[in-house]
């Protein structure tokens, strides 16, 4: 198995973008990635997109073939990846698999949703398609009420807050203020996340993640080669990806994801390194108490204290282990099919030493956390800066 | 939706009616064809679950799914079976406010919602609390 690197990343501006189509962004992104490569495009032989719906958010399937079309990088393959809102991470692994195996060597992993193109209430039944159609979304079921569910248990095993979910939205909102490319540019206090309108108690809106346009794309080598393009390579060193039943209630545990923990355990094997190594993290923060539970999953603090340890700023730029230094997709934006690969892209930035005012000093090793889903589907990766 | 998509799952909304494996006794909802434990040794066979349970979580929604926008507020738990399994459910008949992790409940039929004036009614299964 070859070892694998970024070479080369492009993100779009998240947000509501109703003056760009799915296409121009795909290629915006693309585009800034190729160029950052500073690869030929003939050069690209195989390309991942991650999407998790533009059947239902605009009415068009078949994206492999509407992105290596206008990305004028026909006749070589493109397969779309998808797992609900872990699409962008899934694409990801699988570019690497490609390239490690040796089957294409210079490969596009890219992720996209257009989702404003939908009326708010089209948007959470697009989304609640994510979960089991039978026997929770026919009950009522939406994705802020699974997480509301996870979260109502965390706070009576645990003793977990209202006030430490808000700190999350708090955190994740001032990091997002430091970052061009992020939705909002806006600070939020604990105040104003507990007073913000109920969606499923706990959670009130600021708890939740936004509707957003987005597309984010990588570019992959041989490590071997990757010094033809960049002077710091990044390097995949582990990646680990995990199922779990897809409905919340037939899993084990209702605090915390399984094929997080999973995920995870598999990726730091293949890294060869502890939770403790891990200088940054971007994690899946669609809720804030999903945040709290990756931090958890993940083993950079025991199994309910996430709340305790992100009350006590330890997760903040500037703490032991800052987590979403983007913003995460609170504060940055969740276009659900990029999420996985913008994840990437801000762990790259990071290791680079590029992430501007959010730059974690002497960041060298990064871990990015997508889950699919209310957590059937997770991915794990570990980068690495490269000598 | 499909009368018939429906339709083939009256039996486990209407009565409960999962499944029971005869190699680890494991009692399953909803049914599956085959058994999550025992994989293919497992032997399934039809079971009606015990209708009483008590809840593990609880949310009050406000920002209803499709089609349960005139519900709202309405509550949804995740409720343990006497027999095991676990089901999510709204939670019926009550005072959203007094609804608490570990009330004990029982699995009521219930309208769910319907599409439109012309459309399926569909029913299935919601908890009420035992007082």
């Amino acid at each position: 198995m070859r070892k694998v690197a970024v070479i080369g990343v492009g993100l779009t501006k998240f947000g509501e973008l109703w003056d760009v189509s799915f296409r121009e962004m795909m290629l915006e992104a693309g585009i800034r990635a190729i160029e950052d490569a500073g690869i030929d495009g003939k050069l690209i032989d195989g390309i991942y997109v991650g999407n998790m719906s533009g059947g239902q958010f605009i009415q068009q399937e078949h994206i492999a073939s509407l992105v290596a079309d206008h990305a004028g990088l026909c006749p070589i393959p493109s397969t779309r990846v998808e797992a609900a809102c872990a699409s962008g991470g899934l694409a990801f692994r699988q570019a690497v698999m490609a390239v490690a195996s040796g089957f294409h060597d210079f490969v596009v992993a890219a992720g996209i949703e257009k989702m404003t193109d939908l009326l708010t209430a089209e948007v959470v039944g697009a989304l609640a398609t994510a979960a089991d159609q039978e026997w929770e979304v026919y009950q009522g079921v939406t994705f802020p009420a699974l997480y509301a569910l996870m979260a109502r248990r965390h706070m009576y095993e645990f003793g977990t807050t209202e006030e430490q979910m808000a700190m999350v939205a708090v955190k994740n909102h001032a990091n997002a203020c430091l970052n061009p490319c992020a939705q909002y540019h806006t600070k939020v206090s604990v105040e104003a996340v507990l007073k913000s309108p109920p969606v499923a108690t706990p959670l009130k809106l600021l708890d939740c993640s936004p509707i957003t346009d987005g597309a984010a794309c990588v570019i992959l080598a041989p490590l071997e080669r990757a010094r033809e393009f960049t002077d710091i390579p990044i390097v995949v060193a582990g990646s680990g990806q995990s199922s779990d039943r897809i409905s919340l209630h037939s899993r084990e545990s209702l605090t915390g994801l399984k094929a997080t923990t999973e995920a995870a355990r598999m990726a730091y094997k293949m890294a060869g390194i502890e939770p403790e190594d891990v200088d940054l993290a971007e994690v899946h923060d669609c809720f804030t108490i999903a945040e709290i539970m990756a931090i958890e999953d993940l083993g950079f603090c025991k199994k309910g204290e996430g709340g305790k340890f992100t009350e006590e700023g330890v997760t903040q730029i500037g703490g032991k282990i800052p987590v979403n230094p983007s913003g995460g997709l609170k504060g940055k934006g969740h276009p659900v099919g990029a999420t996985g690969v913008a994840q990437i892209v801000e762990a790259v930035l990071q290791l680079r030493g590029e992430a501007g005012k959010r730059q974690v000093d002497g960041a060298e090793i990064a871990l990015t956390h997508n889950v699919g889903g209310s957590g059937g589907t997770a991915v794990v990766h570990i980068l690495r800066r490269g000598d | 939706m499909a009368v018939a998509r429906f339709w083939r799952e009256i039996p486990s909304r209407y009565n409960l009616i999962g499944v029971k494996c005869l190699n680890c006794n494991k009692v399953i909802f909803p049914p599956r064809s085959i058994c999550p434990y025992c994989r293919r040794t497992g032997k399934l066979e039809p079971y009606r679950l015990s209708r009483r349970g008590k809840i593990l979580s609880y949310t009050v929604v406000y920002s209803a799914a499709e089609g349960f926008e005139d519900q709202v507020p309405y509550v949804l738990a995740i409720v343990e079976l006497e027999d095991g399994p676990r089901i999510t459910a709204q939670v019926t008949d009550c005072d959203p406010s007094e609804v608490r992790i570990g009330d004990e409940v029982e699995v009521v039929f219930r309208k769910m919602r319907e599409e439109g004036e012309d459309g399926v009614i569909y029913y299935g299964y919601k908890v009420r609390r035992v007082l």
